[in-house]
């Protein structure tokens, strides 16, 4: 549990004894300052993010796949998102066939990943969906060195026992923001739902994946508040998506996040839990650009998903490999993951 | 007379007041719509590559972001 001292001493210097000589995470006031921080302390701020990754994480990076097995037609209304069936988004519904499932998993596993997270748009899985993954997991652990994940809404407790007996080792459900902000972003769900769904998860013994999206709309005080709910449900990995205002979504004319406040929250975030896989998701492109994908590496980032995104496009994995090997960041091996 | 449809937005690509930001937007995007017909299309997007299906033309495919190395 996290133990500041509010003393008036500098944040940097309470973070350093704090966070990367105890392993403690910032609370949600040592977070804001944080975010706060003067343009000028920005590199001082990555450079302990990456000293606490490297102290409490490692070197090594966790790279990952996703991969859309139901686009689109989503029944839910989060404002970021162009698969709800809502608003007047171009991306139409679509289903990826099990073939096609294990050949991107095997397309995947070829670049080094070790994950691979099979998502659908939904509010939660129907039997249909449930026969899809437990077929689809099957086939891709009979063909693949690869662990699965899994994003599918929200759960009952028979779907998450379903899916540990799958062989789902990891389950990804985002709160996509904080609480108070939540019921700005989406209204036929709540922020408490998706808090139950990851106490299930948690409980069955799957590894828990849950992150959000920054820039949509949230105040800095709120993006604090966020990583401070975050940090209490102690998550294995957080993905940091960065929004990426898409067309026909009530966001899409959303400014993009400046890419320095985008810094000092991967920085933020890393003092906030010391110990978590903390992922690169969308939007790094268009919000952080080369040189900012290469300074949240070495700013607490260890881990980021390659290749394209549910339904946008990305850098080639290899552009991202050669990154890590000239950043002498190795690849999490498979075997290290299980 | 046939014209060709932005495959971001779908309308008239040679009414560039129309597509302030589509080519940008191109780089990082799949097509959405027919360049043909303007029909939204089928798009299935994989870690390593991209599908798009017209009802009417039939299938375009392609990879990821171009490499900017």
């Amino acid at each position: 549990m996290a133990t500041d001292t509010h003393d008036g001493s500098d944040i940097l210097d309470r973070a350093r004894a704090q966070v990367l000589d105890r392993g403690e995470g910032l609370d949600e006031a040592g977070i804001l300052e944080i975010l706060r921080l003067p343009d000028e302390r920005i590199s001082e701020a990555l450079q302990l993010a990456h000293d606490v990754r490297m102290r409490w994480c490692g070197p090594e990076v966790e790279v990952e796949g996703i991969v859309s097995l139901k686009t689109g037609g989503c029944p839910e209304d989060c404002h970021f998102c162009s698969q709800s069936g809502l608003f007047s988004s171009p991306v139409r519904a679509v289903w990826l066939d099990i073939p096609s499932l294990v050949e991107a998993a095997r397309q995947t596993a070829a670049t080094g990943a070790t994950e691979f997270c099979i998502v659908a748009a939904v509010r939660g899985p129907d039997t249909r969906l449930m026969t899809q993954m437990r077929e689809g997991v099957k086939a891709i652990k009979e063909a693949v060195d690869i662990n699965v994940a899994a994003s599918l809404g929200m759960l009952s407790q028979e779907q998450v026992d379903e899916l540990v007996e799958m062989g789902v080792h990891r389950y990804n459900h985002n709160l996509e923001t904080c609480r108070s902000h939540f019921p700005a972003v989406v209204t036929t769900h709540s922020w408490e739902e998706r808090w139950s769904t990851l106490k299930m998860v948690r409980d069955s013994g799957m590894e828990v994946c849950c992150g959000g999206i920054l820039g949509l709309g949230e105040t800095v005080e709120q993006r604090a508040e966020f990583a401070a709910q975050l940090a209490e449900l102690d998550p294995h990995e957080v993905p940091l998506n960065f929004l990426n205002p898409r067309p026909g979504t009530p966001l899409e004319d959303q400014p993009v996040l400046d890419p320095k406040d985008a810094l000092r929250a991967i920085a933020a975030f890393r003092l906030a839990m010391p110990r978590t896989i903390i992922r690169y998701a969308g939007g790094r492109e268009i919000t952080l650009g080369d040189l900012g994908t290469r300074d949240g590496l070495l700013g607490g980032v260890n881990a980021v998903i390659v290749g394209n995104y549910l339904t946008t496009l990305g850098r080639p994995a290899t552009e991202d490999l050669a990154l890590l090997q000239e950043l002498k960041m190795p690849v999490k091996a498979l075997s290290a993951t299980l | 007379m046939s014209i060709e449809h932005c495959p971001r937005c779908g309308r008239d690509i040679a009414d560039a007041s129309l597509h302030a930001t589509c080519a940008q937007a191109m780089e990082l995007e799949p097509p959405r719509y027919c360049v043909q017909c303007g029909r939204r299309m089928k798009v299935q997007v994989v870690p390593t590559g991209w599908s798009a299906a017209c009802v009417e033309h039939g299938v375009s495919s392609g990879g990821t972001a171009a490499a900017t190395r």
